[in-house]
């Protein structure tokens, strides 16, 4: 048995009969780690001892016998945009290099407190801004699936973390496609809850009415049981919605009859590749022969949700990143007066990408160009938004590519910030409506894995985890595997 | 069409970020061609269409003024780059 490969149920079965300790799969993911991370270079920080400390506590609450959570004793990589108490958050910017948070985030005191095993903290985009983890400060990940090209961004350390076996699950963040399109690109499912569900106190803010934390898992049951963990109301954070969780494992049913598909014509336009497409218009076939009803709709603002998005999240990032003074915490530069100050910790702090998002925000927002520029924006988010509820009422479940295409060759888009941005193309509206949405493998082109998206109503995270479910009950994709050796 | 360095000065100087004569003409091209492509918007009437700032429904969420504990001086401070319990230190703002 080789125990990184195990799903949280099968490992959690076998820790429940003693078949395995914590300990022992702690090993085997560590040792794992060692093994396949000079090729993936995931992980921004490995944490080996709390990891084993959390593993041991683990076993004896096991030995103590009773009833227990199912991420007791199973390990975890968590996106280092999330504040770990204790351990190095870097946001993977040089700004934040030497930054230890004093305090948990939610969403990570929750998997704590449920007895979760920490092996590290990935890599991602310098403050989830990116694509392709290529904007990481310190260096690139790898795709496991093919190590010359992207695993995708922002979340890419913890989408190739969960390919590669490097951990059983992961938590990521998606404010414009950051878990579903590096999910796609590393054939992981990754889930953005709808925007409010999961707390983002804790959660390093890019763009705060975008951002939402969700899990990178190898299947529908363990997205179910990852999302009962950190789903739910806090306090902590006012944008958080007191609304009754449901237990999500009640959705897993292999049953999709009757169920309404809207299949959008504008997500199948120019710039998806073609066997981006035909993958994803098989997955629709095999869930209509399912019994579920497939019929197109309209969005017609898509092609407008790009340029809405980046005004939209630069314009709050400008106002977000504003906290990096080297003053309270952080790098600081040494200068002759305040102000200079300010211009050389930033300066020298940031990459180029976040100085381009800073530069972008601050321009949409500034004197004579706001409502240009930002109100404009925030008017075709309306319409983005109306489109969806619209849709919704003929719908149950809407599905489309994650991506455009598959991954794409390290440096190959990195010099090209347009390129690049057309990469979330089909990722972004659903963050502007605040809607829930997944990727599944779906099949592969080119020896890549591609990604089915599956966009849900709000709050109804429910319906996509059956859609999943049922598409992996009749389905291998899920179960394949990167040959790394 | 590329931002005037006026422009990209008047920039980095609100948001506080030093940038090399290089970089501000490289983002100045950058930031033209991203500005260019959004002028699609233009294309949509939203005469009538009200702002979202965000989607949630939920206005003034407020709760009970109670005392609650928080971070002690020395762990509020671990991060600060010059501290001097119970203060960070900072350069003078004044001369």
């Amino acid at each position: 048995m080789n125990l990184p490969e195990l799903t949280i149920h099968e490992a959690a079965r076998l820790l429940r009969e003693r078949q395995i300790s914590s300990v022992e799969l702690t090993t085997a993911v560590l040792e794992r780690i060692q093994h396949v991370e000079p090729k993936v270079k995931a992980f921004v920080t490995v944490t080996p001892k709390l990891a084993l400390e959390q593993a041991r506590a683990a076993d004896a609450a096991l030995a103590a016998g009773g009833e227990h959570p199912e991420l007791l004793g199973i390990p975890v990589a968590l996106k280092d945009v999330l504040v770990t108490d204790g351990v190095r958050t870097t946001c993977s910017s040089k700004i934040l290099e030497n930054f230890v948070p004093v305090y948990d985030g939610t969403a990570v005191s929750r998997l704590r407190s449920l007895g979760a095993v920490f092996v590290g903290k990935t890599n991602c985009d310098e403050f989830a801004m990116g694509s392709s983890t290529e904007n990481s400060g310190f260096f690139p990940t790898h795709n496991p699936w093919n190590l010359d090209t992207v695993p995708g961004g922002s979340s890419g350390g913890s989408s190739a973390a969960v390919a590669a076996d490097e951990c059983l699950y992961s938590l990521g963040t998606d404010t414009g496609g950051s878990i579903r399109q590096p999910a796609a690109l590393c054939g992981v499912g990754g889930f953005k809850p709808t925007y409010g569900r999961v707390s983002r106190f804790g959660l390093v803010a890019f763009a705060s009415s975008l951002d939402q934390i969700g899990p990178f898992t190898k299947d529908a049951e363990d997205c179910a049981i990852v999302l009962n963990a950190i789903c739910g109301h806090d306090g902590l954070d006012s944008t958080s919605v007191d609304r009754e969780v449901p237990d999500f494992r009640t959705a897993l049913r292999d049953d999709v009859k009757g169920l309404r598909i809207g299949i959008p014509k504008e997500y199948f336009g120019a710039g998806i590749e073609p066997g981006v497409e035909k993958a994803v218009r098989t997955a629709i076939e095999l869930l209509q022969s399912l019994g579920a009803e497939a019929g197109e709709c309209s969005l017609p603002s898509t092609d407008y949700a790009l340029d809405t998005y980046y005004i939209i999240a630069p314009a709050e990032a400008s106002a977000n990143l504003a906290r990096y003074d080297g003053i309270r915490y952080g790098f600081s530069a040494q200068a002759p007066d305040i102000w200079s100050q300010y211009n050389a910790t930033r300066e020298g702090g940031f990459g180029p990408e976040v100085k381009r998002r800073i530069m972008l925000g601050t321009y949409v927002l500034s004197a004579g160009y706001y409502d240009a520029y930002y109100l404009k924006a925030q008017k075709v988010r309306t319409l983005i938004k109306q489109e969806f509820d619209r849709a919704f009422k003929r719908f149950d479940v809407i599905l489309a590519p994650t991506s455009p295409t598959i991954a794409f060759k390290i440096g190959e888009k990195v010099n090209d910030p347009l390129a690049m941005y057309l990469n979330d193309v089909l990722t972004i509206p659903v963050n502007m409506a605040g809607l829930p949405g997944m990727s599944i493998p779906c099949g592969f082109s080119e020896g890549l894995p591609v990604g089915l998206q599956i966009i849900g109503k709000a709050f109804d995270e429910e319906t996509i985890l059956r859609v999943a479910y049922c598409y992996q009950q009749h389905t291998d994709f899920h179960t394949k595997r990167p040959a790394l050796g | 069409m590329p931002l005037t360095r006026e422009e990209m000065d008047h920039l980095a100087l609100l948001a506080r970020v030093g940038l090399t004569d290089e970089e501000k003409d490289r983002m100045a091209s950058q930031l033209g061609d991203i500005l260019q492509h959004m002028e699609r918007l233009n294309q949509l009437d939203t005469q009538s269409i009200p702002p979202t700032a965000q989607v949630i429904e939920s206005t003034n969420v407020l709760r009970e003024d109670e005392v609650r504990p928080g971070l002690p001086h020395d762990r509020a401070l671990a991060n600060a780059p010059r501290a001097e319990e119970p203060f960070v230190r900072v350069l003078p703002i004044l001369e």
